[in-house]
């Protein structure tokens, strides 16, 4: 029966609709694995007793031969979506036992479509981290181990718990959130692939906020198609988020498996940054070799401004993360603590709800924004971020998607970068661009380094322009033939 | 620009965050690390440059100003540290 565990999300979809097998037994699997694999660390909170019970509702519709897109599928929640009357905390002290009244929208639509909730998963705290170690519940373990050693590596961040638990097979597919890298580094470091999608495609409401003019919704998946069956269901447009966009959501699973003939493939040389590991310069000329087996057309094309991403994302988020939790005030929900008076009951109950990161960044963020350096900081990050803009406007002129490679190394060892706060932002050189510039990025296994760690390429399209991302990924995905599996110890 | 430590309380005061005297001045070594990798931004030649305020061109929709969702105070509240007759129970604001 635990076999159930190891299906695709498509593989599931289409045993629970021929009823093979129900939505209970696929949900009781899926609830052994986790109780196995707490070593993991990725589940902060099991809900198998709500899991069994829209379990056997769906098996309900099922059996009526009703259902949705996604009936009776197990999923696993990152825990920065709010989920009604199941504790929802980011990984944060200062959240406390705070349980939502309400539901975000990303979820409500799973749920629409006939998902089955497991639990919610770890993060780095607020999703401001690269390797998960910034959660107040202890850092999600990497399934993945290096050749020969039982060092504990890092899933990466800040979705590490959505990433571990889907590499791990404790869930079909989760749901994560990416502001500057948090859905495709954690991807590219678990052997799954992820999807940030294009900004305003799915609804922020009822996720609890970072950076809100970049953050933005997408799943981590076994595969191409995984991915683009849940983004499906994930977007939409939604009038309780002002950014989000009123357009038609595509099948995007229908561009898995078509031609990507004649498509242009843009190389940026900026990405070829100093000290890239041989193993991840050879994954992207593989890559770009399959792509060209396949018909397309490569093309080296410039993103001058490249250099300049992550600087300007350390201004950007920060400020807008320092006006965002600036809600935690001890007042309506979360953690109170301190007093008599109300400053000191507002510095306390921050000071003791935040941990240290989550601290930095406000400090940074509230630094930027304070009077006399608004236009030093915040202002000339907004203009930087319109050149890196405008640099792939320019790159769109002579081609359709780019190929790079998705983080500047594999895995690394908990604790081997922690004390370093530039080296953890070097962690999504690569991926930030496409949270500045609000385009989809997507990132897929594709080969493995020397010490048996996967690798991933990542993809980014025009704005709202998925559909390609998914095609050329199921291109990649089929000539790379990632099929490698972490060896289970946990 | 540095950062000393009277900056540093400063600002920890102004994000209502309570840090220890001997926190001050290790923070600022780490903020001030921090902010001299940001300001190579100054680099970028940005004379004429709209600043990016939107990431989707698309302009903010607008909506009649009426109740679309409230008069449930039950479950506005049901997070309160503390409350009390159907209020939020907080510190003394007005001495």
């Amino acid at each position: 029966m635990s076999d159930l565990t190891k299906l695709t999300l498509k593989a599931a979809l289409a045993g629970l609709k021929a009823r093979d097998f129900s939505s209970v037994d696929i949900t009781k699997a899926h609830i052994e694995a986790i109780e196995q694999a707490r070593g993991l660390n990725a589940y902060v909170l099991e809900t198998p007793d709500q899991a069994l019970a829209m379990a056997a509702e769906s098996d309900g519709r099922l059996a009526r031969g009703e259902g949705g897109a996604l009936e009776g599928a197990p999923l696993g929640i990152k825990d920065l979506f709010c989920t009604d009357g199941v504790r929802s905390t980011a990984a944060s002290k200062i959240l406390g036992n705070f349980v939502p009244a309400y539901e975000s929208t990303v979820t409500s639509q799973l749920w629409r479509d006939g998902a089955v909730m497991l639990g919610k998963l770890n993060l780095d705290e607020f999703a401001m981290g690269s390797s998960n170690e910034t959660s107040a519940f202890g850092p999600v373990i990497n399934p993945w181990r290096r050749d020969g050693s039982d060092a504990a590596l890092t899933p990466g961040g800040s979705s590490g718990g959505s990433a571990a638990a889907t590499a791990a097979d404790l869930c079909l597919a989760a749901t994560a959130t990416d502001t500057g890298g948090s859905i495709r580094q954690p991807a590219a470091f678990t052997g799954t692939v992820g999807i940030k999608p294009t900004y305003g495609r799915c609804s922020r409401w009822g996720i609890i906020a970072f950076a809100s003019s970049l953050d933005q919704a997408g799943p981590i998946a076994k595969t191409v198609e995984d991915a683009a069956i849940m983004l499906r269901s994930m977007s939409g447009h939604d009038v309780k988020d002002s950014t989000s966009l009123p357009v038609e959501v595509p099948d995007f699973a229908s561009y898995v498996g078509k031609s990507v003939k004649g498509l242009r493939i843009g190389v940026p040389k900026e990405y070829r940054v100093p000290g890239m590991p041989a193993e991840i310069e050879k994954l992207w000329a593989d890559g770009i070799a399959w792509l060209k087996d396949a018909g397309c057309e490569v093309v080296e094309v410039s993103l001058p401004h490249t250099k300049y991403a992550l600087p300007a994302y350390y201004i950007v988020a920060p400020a807008e993360a320092s006006s965002n939790l600036a809600r935690y005030d001890g007042m309506r929900y979360g953690l109170r603590a301190g007093g008599p008076s109300l400053t000191d009951v507002y510095e306390e109950s921050r000071a003791q709800g935040f941990g240290e990161e989550v601290k930095r960044r406000i400090l940074i963020g509230t630094y930027v924004l304070s009077a006399g350096y608004y236009d030093a900081y915040y202002l000339k990050a907004q203009k930087v971020r319109r050149r890196i803009a405008d640099d792939f406007d320019q790159a769109w002129q002579t081609c359709d998607a780019l190929l790079t490679p998705t983080a500047p190394s594999a895995a690394f060892a908990l604790g081997e970068q922690s004390d370093d706060p530039i080296a953890m932002y070097l962690n999504d050189i690569f991926t930030v661009t496409t949270n500045l510039a609000g385009l989809p990025g997507l990132s897929l296994p594709a080969g493995r380094d020397a010490q048996g760690l996967p690798l991933g390429l990542q993809l980014i399209g025009r704005a709202l322009d998925e559909g390609t991302l998914f095609s050329l990924a199921g291109a990649l995905e089929k000539a790379a033939g990632f099929t490698a599996k972490a060896d289970r110890w946990w | 620009m540095a950062i000393d430590a009277a900056t540093v309380r400063k600002v920890a005061r102004l994000a209502r965050i309570r840090e220890p005297e001997e926190r001050l001045e290790p923070l600022a070594q780490e903020l001030n690390t921090i902010i001299s990798w940001i300001e190579q931004l100054e680099e970028v030649d940005t004379d004429g440059v709209e600043p990016m305020t939107s990431v989707v061109a698309v302009a903010l929709p607008l909506r009649d100003d009426v109740v679309t969702e409230g008069g449930d105070t039950r479950r506005i509240l049901s997070n309160a540290p503390k409350s009390a007759d159907g209020f939020f129970i907080v510190p003394k604001v007005v001495e």
